[in-house]
């Protein structure tokens, strides 16, 4: 099925190397631990009652027969939360969003009410005896009027705001890009929208509180993928003591950006178990997991492109209109309000690049930088590698040919990009010409030009992307002032068992596998003598957190430091029980011993034992072997890779079906191939799912389209074909073992790929662009020159 | 209503609401979380079980319908202590990611294999097209399933083999 150049590695037993992973005889034999399987005594149930409008306004809320309910325990509303102070909350772009709704509710699934009832059947009978009387207002569902004088004012509640704008951003040099559109040969403009998704992981969102009111402390099981995060924003939220709060991130079913964010239901759990003094359990419905949590993307974009005519790129230049929905709760380092947008120059050596962002309220559910796009990247990609194929439609092109002229090249590493970014390493060319061989390319064009004299529909793309992940140096990136830094403290026990705990928390990314390969590799002790530790606020150190690719980059480097200061610690032991100098000794994966007499060796396991007894040790040395450390990273990884994705369209109902996808990724230095080849496998079904499925529109009323698998479709078995992948590997220079990260380059990188096969397949009809999701509606309306904006069902 | 399910060989006498799901009487009166729920609209298949010998999507069946009938769960795979080669194939192939989708992968997959011992990988896909899984791409489902099939329990000593990490 798949092509892997085989890599001389270990056998992952005693470091990096392909082994089964640790988490799966749990999961397998149906033991895992989701949140919703926690069941603590006395816990109680909420449920949530949601508004059926996107913008109106909330005259009343008659909750007393669902009080009178006799399974029910609270019902909770804004004005409860009011007398709380807790009727609004931080969002993590210095936002606020309600918890519950108080003067009117800004978008369809919005939360009104919650209520906490014996069991689950009961919160939800409920839900339907709370009376709410709703005045509509006119929603602001179309972002490219949002900003239009008399528009409905979405956030009356910030004192003073008479329009819906929420910030302009730009990167890049203005002057210069001008200066070199000014020049060019060929500009070539194209707008393209990259509509709003939804991450929609197989386990929804949900939490279970429980605060013990003796001891004060606050314990939350949550689907969270950054609990030290959430810990120190429930104790800023709530106003209580940090180190009362412990949170739980138990096995998490998918995250995908999803589980970033606090939601209301988070909260309300939280209050939920304070008020009546039993544990809450909250748990999210699928409907309720589309409609309201972290929506992603929803990208107008503007593209320009200049190059010379013989194709040589010069410049890029984007306008963007980014709707953030009706609270602006994106999750990105506060710098940087569109993300890292700005790496939309992607994978060439331009001259000069310029974008503006402007971000937009709208009566849509809050999020917008989620799904696993390393903070905007996806939107990057797409409209770097749709505008390069556009240009190739303008120049007549070969899009391989067109990318392969303008990649940079090896030796323009470390590379500083025209909008600021320093790219690592790479060798690019070698890449896509590796994929180029894998796909049999000009076999393939050969194949398309013979099913052209035939009518018939087969397109090629291509994607070359570049990402830059692993967020990030304190000075530059921090997530409401929390520097984006990770913890790691490793303890060796006295027998020279392992255990590592780390910030960062897996949501099926094989964590407990690949961080226990790390110190393995380092310290040369077996992978299964290491246990990893995570997902725990009180058993863990301080660290941001599971998302944009960022766990190998920032933990790894952690979790690589720590081990090296574990055995720098070993090497004075050791020293001492082999009664010679430090300086002596040299490392032999797992074993100290003297320079030039290597019977004269002490393994971890001796030195450990030793660090622990009374062996003498020199002056100030204290004993034990345990470290702790901090990893704030120089810079930023860049992940590559090059995507060729080839498709068949159906003239006559559009349906496009995937025939083959090959895909070379370089993440650099590979921990557990297997791993990394799962990570890229369930990336490229997210990408096809992007470009030819899954989109949330809306009606003219607001009302989400998108609200349950019904209508929001995620491929299944039958649109995915079997992965063709291959490998490059270009260490990063600065990170401790040449890493990179690879949980999101497959998301990031292939929806273009299917987009440009499309548009490929439909060139000889004279189709240049069409937006996401290409359904067989879109794609036939593309064939007759009728593309249809894919963020709007107007009647 | 009083009902009495045989879940996994055991039988299991309660007095359940006749609304109660069967994926809500599993996992919170029988205590078997190893079977999962994610969508309410039957298009996930994160809840598979076997209700006799069929699958059945267990947030869009009755409690009351299970009454006087046996269930299969994950939790009924392994036996005598014993991993089912489905579940062997699973993590040889590296078929699962979070393991929230896998119970119900599995169910189905052992469904397919008592039925067709050798199916081909359009085959599986086609099994499989009922469930959702939004962390591996299918890939390594796919192949996990075709493992098992090549593994089967009764085959070799090889089989009886308890499968460890490393």
């Amino acid at each position: 099925m798949t092509t892997i150049e085989e890599r001389p590695a270990g056998d992952g037993a005693h470091g990096f190397g392909r082994i089964h992973r640790k988490e799966d005889p749990r999961f397998i034999r149906g033991q895992g631990n989701f949140v919703d399987d926690v069941q603590l005594p006395g816990m109680l149930h909420g449920a949530i009652l949601r508004s059926p409008f996107a913008h109106a306004r909330i005259v009343s809320i008659d909750t007393s027969a669902a009080e009178a309910h006799p399974r029910v325990r609270a019902v909770i509303t804004g004005a409860t939360l009011e007398t709380l102070s807790l009727a609004w909350m931080p969002t993590l772009s210095n936002d606020v969003q309600a918890v519950l709704a108080t003067d009117k509710v800004r978008y369809q699934g919005q939360e009104v009410a919650f209520v906490v009832a014996d069991d689950r059947y009961a919160a939800r009978d409920a839900l339907e005896l709370i009376d709410v009387d709703y005045e509509p207002l006119d929603p602001v569902v179309d972002a490219r009027t949002a900003m239009d004088e008399g528009a409905p004012v979405v956030r009356d509640d910030i004192e003073g705001k008479t329009d819906n704008h929420i910030f302009d951003w730009e990167a890049g040099d203005r002057a210069a890009t001008d200066a070199v559109f000014t020049e060019a040969d060929v500009v070539v403009t194209e707008d393209m929208l990259y509509p709003r998704v939804h991450p929609a992981p197989m386990e929804t969102c949900g939490t279970v509180a429980s605060m013990d009111k003796v001891t004060g402390k606050l314990t939350v099981w949550s689907t969270t993928q950054a609990p030290h995060a959430h810990r120190t924003l429930y104790a800023l939220v709530a106003g209580l003591p940090e180190h009362q709060i412990r949170i739980i991130s138990p096995d998490i079913g998918g995250g995908f950006g999803n589980k970033v964010g606090i939601y209301p239901g988070y909260v309300l759990a939280v209050v939920g178990s304070i008020v009546t003094g039993k544990p809450v359990k909250w748990v999210e419905d699928r409907s309720e997991n589309l409609m309201s949590t972290s929506f992603a993307r929803d990208y107008h974009m503007r593209g320009e492109i200049a190059a010379t005519r013989d194709g040589k790129i010069l410049g890029v230049r984007v306008r963007v209109l980014a709707d953030h929905g009706a609270f602006n709760g994106t999750a990105q380092p506060t710098k940087f309000p569109a993300g890292f947008f700005h790496v939309f120059t992607g994978s060439y050596d331009l001259q000069a690049a310029h974008c503006e962002v402007t971000g937009v309220y709208t009566n849509k559910a809050p999020g917008g930088v989620a799904y696993a796009c390393s903070f905007r990247i996806t939107e990057a990609v797409y409209l770097i590698e749709r505008m390069v194929d556009v240009l190739a439609y303008e120049l007549e092109m070969d899009q391989a040919e067109l990318r392969m002229k303008n990649l940079l090249r090896p030796e323009q590493f470390p590379y500083t990009c025209a909008t600021g970014w320093e790219y690592d390493s790479g060798d690019y060319p070698a890449t896509l010409s590796l994929a180029m061989d894998m796909a049999g390319y000009q076999e393939l064009r050969e194949e398309q030009r013979a099913k052209r004299e035939r009518g018939e529909l087969m397109g090629i793309g291509i994607s070359f992307f570049t990402e830059a992940v692993g967020a990030g140096p304190r000075k530059h990136m921090d997530i409401l002032g929390l520097g984006m830094a990770d913890g790691a403290e490793l303890r060796i026990h006295p027998t020279g068992k392992a255990v590592l705990r780390l910030s960062v928390q897996t949501q099926g990314q094989g964590h407990e596998t690949t961080f226990a390969q790390i110190v393995a590799q380092e310290l040369g002790i077996p992978t299964a003598d290491v246990e990893v530790v995570h997902g725990d606020t009180d058993q863990t150190p301080f660290g941001l957190g599971t998302y944009g690719s960022r766990s190998t980059p920032v933990s790894g480097a952690a979790a690589a430091m720590v081990t090296r200061k574990v055995r720098d610690r070993a090497k004075i032991v050791a020293a001492a029980m082999l009664e010679v100098d430090p300086s002596d000794l040299e490392w032999g994966h797992g074993t100290w011993g003297v320079r030039g007499d290597p019977k004269n060796a002490k393994t971890i396991a001796e030195i450990a034992m030793a660090a622990h007894s009374n062996l003498e040790l020199p002056e100030g040395v204290e004993g034990h072997l345990d470290a702790t450390c901090v990893y704030n990273p120089p810079n930023l990884t860049f992940p590559f890779g090059a995507y060729i994705c080839v498709v068949d369209v159906d003239p006559a109902t559009g349906e496009v079906d995937v025939r083959r996808f090959i895909a070379v990724d370089d993440c650099g230095v590979r921990i557990n191939p297997m791993i990394v080849e799962g990570q890229v496998h369930g990336g490229l079904a997210e990408g096809i799912g992007m470009a030819l499925m899954q989109g949330i529109a809306f009606d003219e009323d607001g009302n989400c389209l998108g609200a349950s698998f019904m209508d929001y479709l995620v491929p299944t078995a039958l649109e995915c074909p079997s992965w063709e992948l291959g490998e490059t590997v270009t260490p990063s220079p600065h990170h401790p073992f040449g890493a990179k990260g690879i949980g999101e380059s497959a998301t990031v990188g292939s929806p273009a790929a299917v987009v440009n096969a499309v548009m490929d397949a439909l060139k000889p009809l004279g189709v240049r662009h069409a937006d996401m999701p290409l359904t067989p509606a879109q794609v036939w309306r593309a064939a007759q020159g009728r593309p249809l904006r894919t963020d709007l069902a107007i009647s | 209503m009083m009902i009495t399910v045989t879940v996994n060989g055991e039988r299991h006498s309660h007095d359940v609401e006749p609304r109660l799901l069967l994926v809500h009487f599993l996992r919170d009166v029988v205590g078997l979380t190893g079977t999962h729920w994610g969508c309410d609209t039957s298009n996930c298949g994160a809840c598979v079980v076997w209700l006799d010998d069929t699958p059945v999507k267990s947030c869009t069946a009755l409690a009351v319908m299970a009454d006087g009938r046996t269930v299969r769960t994950v939790e009924g795979l392994e036996r005598d202590g014993e991993l089912d080669p489905v579940q062997r194939g699973f993590m040889e192939c590296h078929g699962l990611q979070c393991g929230f989708c896998t119970p119900g992968m599995m169910m189905t997959s052992r469904w397919l294999l008592d039925r067709n011992p050798d199916p081909s990988e359009e085959e599986i896909r086609e099994a499989l097209s009922g469930q959702l899984c939004r962390c591996t791409g299918y890939e390594n489902i796919v192949r996990s399933v075709r493992w098992a099939a090549e593994n089967p329990a009764d085959d070799s000593t090889e089989a009886s083999q308890e499968v460890s990490p490393s």
